[in-house]
């Protein structure tokens, strides 16, 4: 039997009268890109929060190397948690800092390097996303959406991650942009030699970044399966979803 | 029926008070703790004093210029009805370096530097910056929140210094030059009265002022929610709450440090 690199069971987590998650169960194995799709507010990013520490679960597990985080002590849990490299929706870059100073950010927190190197660290990093010297000085407030994303996928690959989280990597981005960021996602992921999870309703996203892809429906993991079997399957959740049909059992609040 | 509801209503509002004291008091305390804990973060504290300290010097300075000012005309207008003009100086410095110098200071730094922190932190809480410097190895309430409510406690005193200065200035100015004192005699009543007690608790007052300021920006831009109306709710509640709470607690401090 595997020990996967992530291990989750039982997760569950409220927001007030609101059952978010209820009861996931969900295992990412070593050296392979999981996507989790879903509808919108279904929770997929509170479970990305949830392992990253960010939400509090109201039960559950959730073992990163067969150590349980929820129950481990705090540096511990810290320790495994730094392995993990995160894109952010919107880049959730720091207006403050420029472009050099973010994609480092971690590095320099870390105190694993000077600000003198760091800088020339930066942009060989940022030519891995395919932006060039000149971005480094910049501003992130003067950069467009595909290139904020780019700087967002190099500051979370900086630290050369095990674990790497895409939160809806492709949300606002033209289709071809989008493609250019799936490609720069799979290109550093194999590179690195990193475990990846993604979360995404742009169903050729999906397909082009990651092996694994699990349904959440309803607080639960209802299918899993290959990645590209998602428009093939005949699971009628996921197969409404990913051909965003109209009818079926995912009932829209708009239509209750 | 309706009493119920009332009775309902009310006891959902104290209750949401004492969850509000509750999480604000933790906050002031993780932030405290984070001051004195390592790593620490010099060039956002260096930020943080330059956007609080720095920045505010001239709507301080114009502030406690005018006040001394109005103060001494003021005070020559009511005072001359009975002979007691020669009391303007001490009037003007007692009233600048105990109530008014640390007071309109808070006010105008709350408004200014408080509504920025709120703003900036509330943006940054809406956006995932907060969330991505937990990522990023980074405890949050470290970075953002400690330097602050160090930067606001050490550069509201300095900051009353000089409104004191300019406070007796603006007097000064309006004795010697409309009202007809001399230099000499005015510069004697001011210093003759004044003790190092008043300049004290004037930068005791200043200090408790600038923690709070810090403390209420940081509290409500941390926990904004809902983008831009959010922020603009935080920025609100972050300027109000620390002016209320710096009048209160005037009252408060004035009778701890004087009332014997």
């Amino acid at each position: 039997m595997s020990n996967p690199k992530i291990r989750i069971r039982g997760l569950k987590k409220h927001f007030g009268p609101k059952k978010v998650l209820d009861g996931i169960d969900l295992d990412v194995e070593v050296g392979t890109g999981m996507v989790v799709i879903g509808g919108s507010g279904t929770g997929k990013s509170v479970l990305l929060k949830s392992i990253l520490g960010l939400v509090t679960p109201d039960a559950g597990s959730i073992e990163i190397d067969g150590v349980d985080v929820l129950k481990a002590p705090a540096r511990e849990a810290r320790a495994l948690r730094q392995q993990i490299g995160m894109l952010f929706q919107n880049g959730a870059l720091f207006d403050s800092l420029p472009v050099w100073e973010n994609v480092t950010f971690g590095l320099l927190a870390q105190k694993k390097l000077s600000r003198a190197k760091a800088r020339d660290m930066a942009v060989e990093i940022l030519a891995q996303v395919g932006l060039g010297a000149d971005v480094a000085g910049l501003s992130p407030a003067d950069l467009s959406g595909g290139m904020q994303k780019r700087v967002g996928l190099a500051r979370a690959i900086a630290a050369r991650p095990a674990i790497m989280f895409f939160d809806e990597p492709t949300t606002g981005l033209d289709p071809i942009m989008g493609a250019v960021i799936d490609e720069l996602i799979v290109d550093c992921v194999k590179r690195l030699g990193s475990t990846s999870v993604a979360i995404t309703h742009d169903m050729a996203s999906a397909q082009r970044i990651a092996d694994k892809a699990a349904m959440l429906f309803e607080g639960k993991i209802t299918w899993t399966g290959p990645a590209g079997e998602l428009l093939t399957t005949s699971d009628p959740v996921v197969d409404q979803f990913t051909h965003g049909r109209a009818h079926g059992p995912i009932q829209m609040a708009l239509r209750k | 029926m309706k009493a119920l509801d009332a009775v309902a209503w009310l006891g959902a509002s104290v209750l949401a008070l004492v969850e509000y004291i509750g999480e604000l008091g933790i906050f002031a305390v993780s932030g405290v703790s984070h001051v004195f804990r390592p790593p620490w973060y010099p060039r956002q504290l260096g930020r943080a004093f330059l956007e609080i300290g720095y920045f505010s010097l001239p709507v301080v300075a114009l502030t406690a210029l005018f006040t001394g000012m109005v103060l001494a005309l003021q005070s020559y207008t009511g005072f001359s009805r009975f002979g007691a003009e020669s009391a303007i100086a001490s009037v003007v410095v007692l009233s600048v370096t105990r109530e008014l110098g640390p007071v309109l200071a808070g006010l105008m730094v709350s408004g200014r530097a408080g509504a920025a922190i709120a703003a900036e932190l509330g943006t940054m809480r809406v956006t995932d910056q907060i969330d991505a410097l937990s990522t990023l190895s980074t405890e949050p309430m470290k970075y953002l929140v400690a330097p602050r409510l160090l930067a606001a406690t050490i550069a509201l005193p300095l900051l009353v210094v000089l409104a004191d200065i300019l406070g007796v200035m603006g007097g000064y100015l309006v004795g010697v030059y409309k009202l007809g004192f001399s230099s000499g005699g005015y510069l004697n009543s001011t210093f003759t009265n004044l003790q190092t007690q008043d300049v004290v608790s004037g930068l005791i007052k200043a200090a408790v002022f600038g923690f709070i300021i810090a403390l209420m920006g940081c509290f409500n831009g941390y926990r904004s929610r809902g983008g831009a109306q959010g922020v603009g709710a935080a920025t609100t509640a972050a300027v109000v709450s620390a002016s209320i709470l710096i009048l209160a607690l005037d009252y408060v401090l004035t009778q701890v440090l004087f009332v014997k």
